[in-house]
């Protein structure tokens, strides 16, 4: 689908979603009427299948389907010029770089979920962002997923996020930082996404125990490329269980591989004619493994909580870099180790009031057979390792607002930054879910 | 193809794990459902309850514990009305059990069975967090109670029918008890009868209207908000030359507005325990019977 045609269709969307929401408020217009009536009756029709089970009062008829709205914004300032940045050792691709100085919108996101039947379940997400100065309208999600397998066995089909991390898995305006972990800047380009499947298995155990595949078709970063079969695939566990009334926690491990990946990170100007652009041709592995602890007075999180998270990705790539576009051709092996980490802590330490710190450190081992070309290519750390601390408050005055200020101070490079952030992220619409 | 393999090998696998126990397992969002459970199956029931007394239950997170715990449930028994749209959703989503999702016998909300107070006109997030369905904490009057009973029982049945016995006799038994203790219970709250008082939350609406309260105000401005300074002030103004004979808090919640309007006023604060204490072994007979005798305390 292309850009134009993304575009009308979200403006439709929107006008849609509008009308819904509308509708609560003043119930006048005839078009308004006649959908909420084509909702209703579709309604009944499913209730009335068994009419003694009906859902009147259940968890999430109210909108049919759930449509929900998020706005994010960001205020962002810079001691160095954001242009510049770059992560040693690692080349930037996909949605990995900073916000522009000054205000820009964030990922804002238009979200559609509902049961399809009673054995189905949907999800369909928009994101609108700003790269470059241009607004670009994103198909982030479109998945359905099973309701009715049973024993305890969930697939999962169309376009979703990999479970290989736990971040990875939440939107982007759900995390307790403005910006993705290093680690997920430097190998996922912030977030992984593709079209494929995932099987997943809930062992009928106390302890939550849970094991899954997937398989993408890996045409999106870090793989890349065409493949008429699976491109890239993924296996996962992970385990967790309370301790007392308390305290929760989770752990998990997971394994990513892409063979044949053709990938192209984010090209840079050497002129103004020429964009030499490298490109990855080769295999790619990550390991990852990552645990969550929270704790709440009573396992009451209202007032009072504390989250603590630790995520590690090591990746393993062989291959070729080609530059792109520069005459003669240049090229280089790649035999080459990324790995990093982060560990953060957040705290609400009164009811609408939270705080939190986050730490990260990466590491790099990048060799070819031309070392110019890798570094032209952003894969030479020349012996830095990029770490990062940050902070920030939350103001949450209810469920459906927040309003955050970040400060990192940033050595992803050379030259440290100092990065602020003041973010506002609003949502409208269904009750979003309260994820772990 | 996928599909039919996992079917396949869920055919060959669970119907192991399933027999290894008897009983029926019970998922309750709520403490109070996991107790009125107990009461009608006994020890036919294998019963789990998420959330305890001392919890918020809007604000509860799909942890792993409680998928696992929902995973091998044949019973869900939950509020509805929206109480647990945060987490109840995503919960039956996880877990992967069919018996369990909306529209299945396995699938019990409450709310459904009672008559709703303060459904609203319009639905509007400035009015704070609203349930479009009414309000949900309809356990407060135990004649809501009598009617989600007399429906959980006809579950169970459908549930289990091996077992019809014992859930009629034990509904019966339940039925019979719980009359002759409402009827105590109104005759012991008489003298508030009629009572002035001033809540936090909206939680006690079934508890106001069934003892027959007069609510003059409310602390948080809108529902889930917590008050304002400015807010309690009005709320000050509002309370002057009028005979409250009490402020009703809810155990879990923060209790600093209540204690300053209590410092300001005067007046008595009763906080009562939001539901049954199941996991400490409390029946909801017992809760009641503490109920009853709290909200006396300031006006005898």
């Amino acid at each position: 689908m292309n850009t134009l045609e993304f575009r009308t269709a979200f403006i439709s969307a929107c006008a849609f979603s509008l009308l819904i929401t509308t509708a609560h408020s003043s119930a006048e217009t005839h078009d308004i009427n006649k959908t909420l009536e084509e909702y209703d009756k579709r309604l009944q029709s499913l209730e009335s299948r068994d009419a003694q089970h009906v859902t009147a009062g259940g968890a999430d008829t109210t909108f049919n389907p759930a449509i929900s709205v998020i706005l994010d914004g960001v205020f962002a300032s810079y001691k160095n010029d954001p242009q510049g940045y770059n992560l040693s050792g690692f080349a930037l691709g996909g949605e990995a770089g900073l916000p522009p100085e000054g205000f820009s919108l964030g990922h804002s996101e238009l979200v559609f979920s509902s049961n399809i039947d009673d054995k189905f379940f949907g999800q369909f997400t928009f994101a609108v962002a700003e790269h470059n100065n241009e607004t670009e309208v994103e198909l982030e999600e479109a998945f359905f997923e099973t309701l009715a397998l049973g024993g305890g066995f969930n697939l999962r089909g169309g376009r979703f996020y990999s479970a290989i991390g736990y971040l990875n898995q939440q939107h982007n305006h759900a995390w307790d930082f403005y910006d993705a972990p290093l680690v997920y800047r430097g190998l996922f380009g912030d977030q992984y996404f593709d079209d494929g499947f995932r099987l997943s298995f809930i062992a009928p155990t106390d302890l939550f125990v849970e094991i899954g595949a997937e398989a993408f078709a890996g045409r999106q970063y870090p793989a890349g490329g065409e493949h008429s079969g699976v491109g890239s695939w993924t296996v996962f566990t992970n385990i967790g269980g309370d301790i007392g009334v308390s305290q929760s926690w989770l752990a998990g491990l997971s394994y990513w591989s892409a063979d044949d990946i053709q990938r192209e990170y984010g090209g840079h100007a050497h002129s103004a004619a020429t964009v030499e652009v490298p490109l990855f041709t080769g295999d790619s592995r990550i390991v990852g493994a990552n645990a969550v602890y929270k704790w709440a007075p009573d396992g009451n999180y209202r007032e009072q909580n504390v989250k603590l998270q630790f995520e590690y990705f090591d990746r393993d790539e062989q291959g070729d870099i080609t530059l792109l576009n520069s005459s003669p051709l240049e090229s280089s092996t790649l035999d080459s180790r990324q790995s990093g980490w982060y560990l953060q802590g957040a705290w609400m330490f009164v009811r609408n009031w939270r705080v939190g710190i986050r730490y990260d450190l990466l590491d790099s081992d990048n060799l070819g057979s031309d070392i110019a070309v890798l570094d032209e290519a952003g894969l030479v750390s020349n012996g830095h390792a990029p770490e990062r601390v940050s902070v920030m408050a939350e103001w949450i005055p209810s469920e459906y607002s927040r309003i955050r200020l970040q400060f990192n101070r940033d050595d992803s490079y050379q030259q440290p930054d100092n990065q602020v952030y003041l973010q506002y992220t609003f949502s409208m619409g269904s009750h979003g879910a309260h994820i772990f | 193809m996928i599909l039919r393999t996992s079917l396949l090998f869920t055919s060959l696998i669970l119907p192991g794990l399933g027999q290894v126990q008897a009983a029926i397992n019970v998922f309750t969002c709520e403490p109070e459902w996991a107790a009125l459970a107990k009461e009608l199956g006994g020890d036919q029931l294998e019963i789990y309850s998420a959330t305890t007394a001392l919890q918020d239950p809007h604000h509860i997170q799909a942890r792993p514990s409680l998928i696992a715990k929902a995973r091998r449930a044949d019973l869900l028994i939950c509020t509805g009305a929206e109480l647990e749209t945060g987490w109840l959703p995503l919960l039956l989503r996880k877990a992967g059990n069919a018996r369990i999702q909306a529209g299945q016998a396995g699938h019990f909300l409450a709310a459904e069975h009672v008559d709703m107070l303060e459904v609203p006109d319009t639905l509007d997030r400035s009015l704070g967090d609203v349930h479009a369905s009414g309000n949900p904490h309809i356990h407060t009057d135990p004649r809501n109670i009598a009617r989600v009973a007399s429906q959980l029982h006809q579950r169970l049945i459908e549930i289990d029918p091996d077992h019809t016995d014992i859930y009629e006799k034990r509904y019966e038994a339940l039925d019979r008890d719980w009359q002759s203790a409402i009827n105590e219970w109104s005759k012991q709250a008489s003298m508030v009868n009629g009572a002035d008082v001033v809540v936090h939350h909206d939680y006690w609406s079934y508890l106001i209207g069934w003892l027959g309260l007069n609510k003059l105000a409310t602390l948080e401005p809108v529902p889930g908000v917590s008050p304002s300074t400015r807010h309690l002030s009005q709320v000050k103004k509002l309370l002057k030359n009028k005979k409250v004979a009490m402020i009703i808090d809810t155990n879990y919640m923060n209790d600093r507005p209540v204690r300053w309007l209590a410092e300001q006023t005067n007046l008595p604060v009763v906080t009562l325990p939001s539901t049954v204490d199941y996991q400490g072994g409390e029946t909801l007979h017992q809760w009641f019977d503490n109920l009853v005798e709290l909200i006396q305390e300031p006006v005898k």
